[in-house]
């Protein structure tokens, strides 16, 4: 039995609006995302809430692979984790000004990303699954085996420190606006990707590879790029989740993290703008909420897994745009 | 994934009709057990130390006293990153005065960093680093039940002196691991022992066939288990399998719980030689104590590290009554001022590393002819006087000991 | 460094190991086969497995013998209630979501397990038959390992045979061709699924039970074993009985080596071969080329 070449995931019927030009419902989204999140911190709990956005950055990149370019990759985790060792590293070891810390991050995780990303990139559905899980289970390895991790401790202590000289990051509202900024930036860079021609042609390619390569288009370079893309912002996610948590730990590199961003975006909603971040929003809270029910926490997931799969594979926000009639 | 808060509110709010305190951080004193509620090591600590900690309460009678006390309970799951992020919201937003219990060194390093940073209080029972009374050391944290350095000296040389003079390691490839073997090294050489060899296995692991014959292989007269938890109930059972001890070598468990021997069985168990600080059939208090605690925990006697758990929040509490203050590293202070007297350890004290003393015991596990049932599975070897139990202050590198 | 003689024995542990990475694989593979899904449950099955064995003992008093046969039975119900109430709607879907759609099912079931009877395991004796050991010279090989293997290759291969050799398993593989046609023939195809997505879970829980007195009966023992076990199958070529099995032993016993060498890396090394041999022949060692 051979695995056909059909596209890896079957696309989710709710389109989102074709072409560059702005849709205001979204425009509308956004401005109702960041009003809320920039008054959340005053009445939840702040260090929760970057918990959160650092996961929905995380699962925005995540989603820009599985919602638009339609590969799973099972092994994400190894970007998130391994730019949260990269600038814990350089904030602790080397007294790097958090901005520098969390830029180196984000550059190691690339710069894996394109190493990953090249071995890995022509293998198709589940082949990619397997191959990117075997990767990101050699860099478990090598962040449980190095010196410089700390092994089971992980980087502890980390500095959180200056920003630009003038912002104290140790306070904790100036520490939240920073990482709502980081957010609202990589979101952005996410959705300007997706509704660039770049990202029509990663759709192109989703639906129908061999057309598009008759078109002239190298499917390969696209997804390759859109790949290191989602591999940067990952790292990014990660970067800034050490330096708020003070903390980089294998926890970040373990295949269940991979296993988190798929169960968070597919419950938001892959392929949709705003789904990944619903999705990031409601898997922390339910951990964070349902935290005293024990192990009743992994069988809360694993309904949701189910109840998912069986009846709304659009995912929240999906299905809301669904009966909106408006891809959100 | 953070705070589990089974409020458990002790008996005291019923009886509020004494004055409050006022130095009383908003007037009750809530106590923190960040353990293991559900995975490798949650029945050794887990919900029993939360027992153990309410039994605390209750004998210390914060009730007719006039002290508001509440217990919180979080599972770090064994993870730093969730441990500190479940510290760090007990101290900014839920109040928590101070954290107990703490297995797995990791966390523990991490939840002292906390703790420190929000001048808390931490009291370890569960977790064994002898770094937190060592390099890491701090006026906010006291190491309660044992550690590994008390535990490679009990088992070490207890062993060497009868005549297990030859070593093989198998030991989890982290941090606890490593400092167990370490310790113990260390403790086999001084006693004139010799290490030939060892092998360090992934954590966790389920198949020790293969370290197992590399460990018959080596000829080691003793195989030393510098693990935890289930790799070592795993590491003995298979041991049991490939005749390790028929073949006439010895298991040495350098952290073994009285409940790993029981999951075991004595069968599987019997003869091994392991170090603890506590044994619920050691005299009448104790006996008394883990009889009550097993009539509200499932029957089961309690662990070093439960009994441990019971003796910190008494010791605490009592500190915070003299003082009448639930000021973080003032209570420590006071906790090291006082001597400590409680039916798990005996009379004792809190020397100035934050490291608690107290006598340690080394025991064999009984035949099953020699049970009388379940739970009486052990036999003292030796006792380890208190001042010898654990390490000299001065060799610990600890910034607080004026040299 | 290492005698000749101690190499052997880790050769046959290797074997000994590779004998479940074989059954487990098998059932993935066969599943996948014929149903295009991904098993993610088959780890939280063959733990199942070990726990209906020590039911069976517990509740009723039946011993392992019985239990061979009892746990894949009732397992493999399971299996077939799960295939005829949830994994029948994903035949037209890509097989991610089956995949999807497992994994929660295993998070399910190892959490209520985990909720009921902990973490630290409970223990379960070998039969008295098969205790005690025979010594080979090079190592003392306990008489249950030695009918772990024994058991699991006649299993797998009897598996092979049927599926690769017989009317029936040419039915089986017809009808993940052309459903429709072999549905023509008057040949039940749904119903044939649901016995062989069954018959896969069984596989797992018969492993389940074979492992029971090696390993504690642990709620968790099978959390970790399945990326493991789903990398073999990978490696094998998805799909491929015979792949499935061979490179269950290979792998075992390329795991056995490794922790005679480089211990710390055990877990690993299978992850290192998945990614060389996927990165050489993308459709695994015994796939067929698309």
């Amino acid at each position: 039995m051979s695995v056909t070449a059909k596209p890896a995931v079957a696309a989710p019927p709710a389109r989102v609006a074709t072409g560059p030009a702005l849709a205001t419902h979204q425009v509308a989204a956004f401005v109702v995302m960041v009003a809320l999140l920039v008054s959340a911190p005053f009445f939840v709990y702040p260090v929760f809430l970057m918990k959160a956005l650092c996961f929905a950055l995380f699962a925005c990149a995540f989603n820009l692979l599985l919602g638009y370019v339609g590969l799973l990759s099972f092994g994400h985790a190894a970007f998130l984790g391994s730019a949260g060792y990269a600038s814990a590293h350089a904030a602790k070891v080397w007294g790097w000004p958090p901005e520098l810390a969390i830029l180196f991050g984000t550059v190691m995780a690339g710069a894996l990303g394109i190493v990953i990303g090249a071995l890995t990139i022509r293998s198709r559905g589940i082949y990619f699954a397997n191959i990117t899980l075997a990767f990101a289970q050699m860099i478990f390895f090598f962040s449980l085996q190095a010196k410089f991790t700390g092994g089971e401790d992980g980087i502890q202590a980390v500095p959180r420190g200056t920003l630009l000289g003038v912002l104290d990051l140790r306070h904790t509202y100036t520490m939240y606006f920073v990482v709502l900024a980081v957010f609202l930036l990589g979101f952005l860079v996410v959705y300007r990707a997706i509704h660039s021609p770049f990202g029509q042609v990663l759709k192109a390619i989703r639906e129908n590879e061999p057309r598009a390569t008759s078109l002239g288009y190298q499917p390969e370079h696209y997804k390759l790029i859109a790949f290191v893309l989602s591999a940067t912002l990952s790292g990014t996610a990660g970067a800034t989740k050490a330096i708020v948590f003070q903390l980089a730990s294998l926890t970040d590199v373990h295949w269940t993290m991979s296993g988190e961003v798929v169960l968070m975006t597919l419950l938001g909603g892959m392929g949709t703008v705003f789904g990944p971040v619903a999705g990031a929003f409601l898997v922390i809270s339910l951990e964070h909420y349902l935290a005293q029910l024990g192990s009743w926490l992994t069988i809360v997931q694993g309904c949701i897994f189910i109840v998912c799969v069986l009846t709304f594979r659009r995912g929240v926000v999906g299905e809301l745009g669904r009966l909106l009639g408006k891809p959100l | 994934m953070t705070v589990t808060r089974v409020l458990v509110l002790a008996t005291a709010l019923l009886a509020a009709a004494v004055p409050v305190h006022a130095e009383i951080s908003d007037g009750v004193i809530k106590i923190g057990i960040m353990n293991d509620q559900s995975g490798t090591y949650a029945d050794l600590a887990g919900p029993g130390s939360v027992v153990a900690a309410k039994m605390a309460i209750e004998d210390f009678g914060a009730a007719k006293k006039g002290l508001k006390v509440e217990v919180l309970v979080a599972d770090h799951q064994n993870k730093p990153d969730v441990g500190s992020s479940i510290a760090r919201q007990w101290f900014d937003a839920d109040k928590v005065d101070v954290i107990v219990d703490v297995p797995t060194s990791s966390v523990v390093l991490a939840v002292n960093q906390i703790a420190r940073e929000k001048n808390k209080a931490l009291i370890v029972s569960t977790g064994a680093t002898s770094d937190l009374t060592g390099p890491q050391c701090s006026p906010n944290a006291i190491h309660w039940t044992y550690d590994t350095w008390s535990l490679a000296n009990g088992t070490g040389s207890a062993v060497v002196k009868t005549g297990g003079d030859t070593w093989f390691f198998l030991t989890a490839d982290y941090k606890f691991g490593h400092d167990l073997e370490r310790d113990t090294e260390a403790v086999v050489i001084k006693n004139g022992g010799k290490v030939i060899g060892k092998v360090r296995h992934p954590f966790p692991n389920a198949d020790f066939s293969s370290f197992l014959l590399q460990a018959q292989a080596s000829k080691a007269k003793v195989i030393g288990l510098a693990n935890a938890g289930a790799d070592t109930t795993n590491a003995i059972k298979q041991g049991a399998e490939f005749g390790i001890v028929r073949g006439g070598q010895q298991f040495a468990g350098l952290l073994v719980f009285l409940t790993d021997v029981h999951a075991l069985g004595l069968e599987k168990a019997q003869g091994l030689l392991l170090t603890e600080s506590f044994y619920w059939d050691l005299n009448d208090r104790t006996r008394a104590f883990s009889t009550r605690f097993a009539e509200r925990h499932r029957q089961a006697k309690p662990t070093m590290a439960q009994a441990g758990v019971y003796s910190a929040v008494l010791h605490y509490l009592k500190a915070v009554e003299a003082l009448k203050s639930d000021d973080g590293p003032k209570v420590i202070a006071k906790m090291k001022e006082l001597p400590t007297d409680d039916p798990v350890f005996g009379k004792g004290m809190v020397r100035a590393d934050g490291r608690k003393i107290h006598p340690m015991y080394l025991f064999e596990v009984k035949k099953p002819s020699e049970s009388r049932g379940p739970w009486d599975y052990y036999k003292v070897r030796a006792t380890i006087p208190a001042e010898q139990a654990f390490r000299p202050m001065d060799q610990g590198n600890c910034p607080l000991v004026k040299k | 460094m290492i005698p000749t003689q101690a190499l052997f024995g880790q050769l046959l542990i290797g074997l000994i190991n590779g004998a479940f990475y074989a059954m487990l694989s098998l059932g993935l593979s066969v599943i996948f086969g014929l149903l295009n899904i991904i098993n993610f449950a088959h780890g939280a099955q063959y733990m199942m497995g070990a726990f209906v064995a020590y039911f069976a003992l517990q509740w009723a008093g039946l011993g392992y013998w019985p239990s061979l046969l009892i746990a894949p039975v009732v397992v493999g119900l399971f299996g077939v209630v799960l295939e005829r109430t949830m994994l029948k709607r994903l035949y037209h879907l890509d097989h991610l979501y089956g995949l999807l759609l497992t994994f929660g099912v295993a998070l399910v079931v190892q959490g209520l397990f985990r909720n009921e009877f902990g973490s630290s395991g409970l223990p379960y004796a070998a039969p008295p038959q098969l205790t005690g050991g025979y010594n080979l010279g090079f190592m003392f090989l306990p008489t249950y390992r030695g009918w772990v293997v024994v058991c699991s290759l006649v299993v797998c291969l009897t598996t092979w045979y049927v599926i690769e050799r017989t009317r029936l398993g040419a039915y089986l593989r017809a009808a993940t061709e052309n459903p429709t046609l072999v549905q023509a023939f008057g040949i039940n195809v749904p119903r044939m699924i649901t016995l062989t997505y069954g018959f896969g879970v069984g596989l797992a829980a018969l492993a389940g039970v074979l492992a029971a007195p090696i390993y504690q009966v642990n709620p968790l023992m099978g959390a970790d074993l399945i990326i493991v076990v789903f990398a073999v199958v990978v490696i094998g070529g998805l799909g491929s009985i015979m792949g499935s099995i061979v490179t269950g032993f290979g792998l075992g016993v390329v795991e056995g080596f490794t922790k005679v060498f480089y211990p710390e890396a055990s877990n690993t090394v299978i992850f290192v071969i998945m990614a060389l041999v996927l990165l050489v022949r993308p459709t695994g060692l015994f796939g067929r080329t698309t």
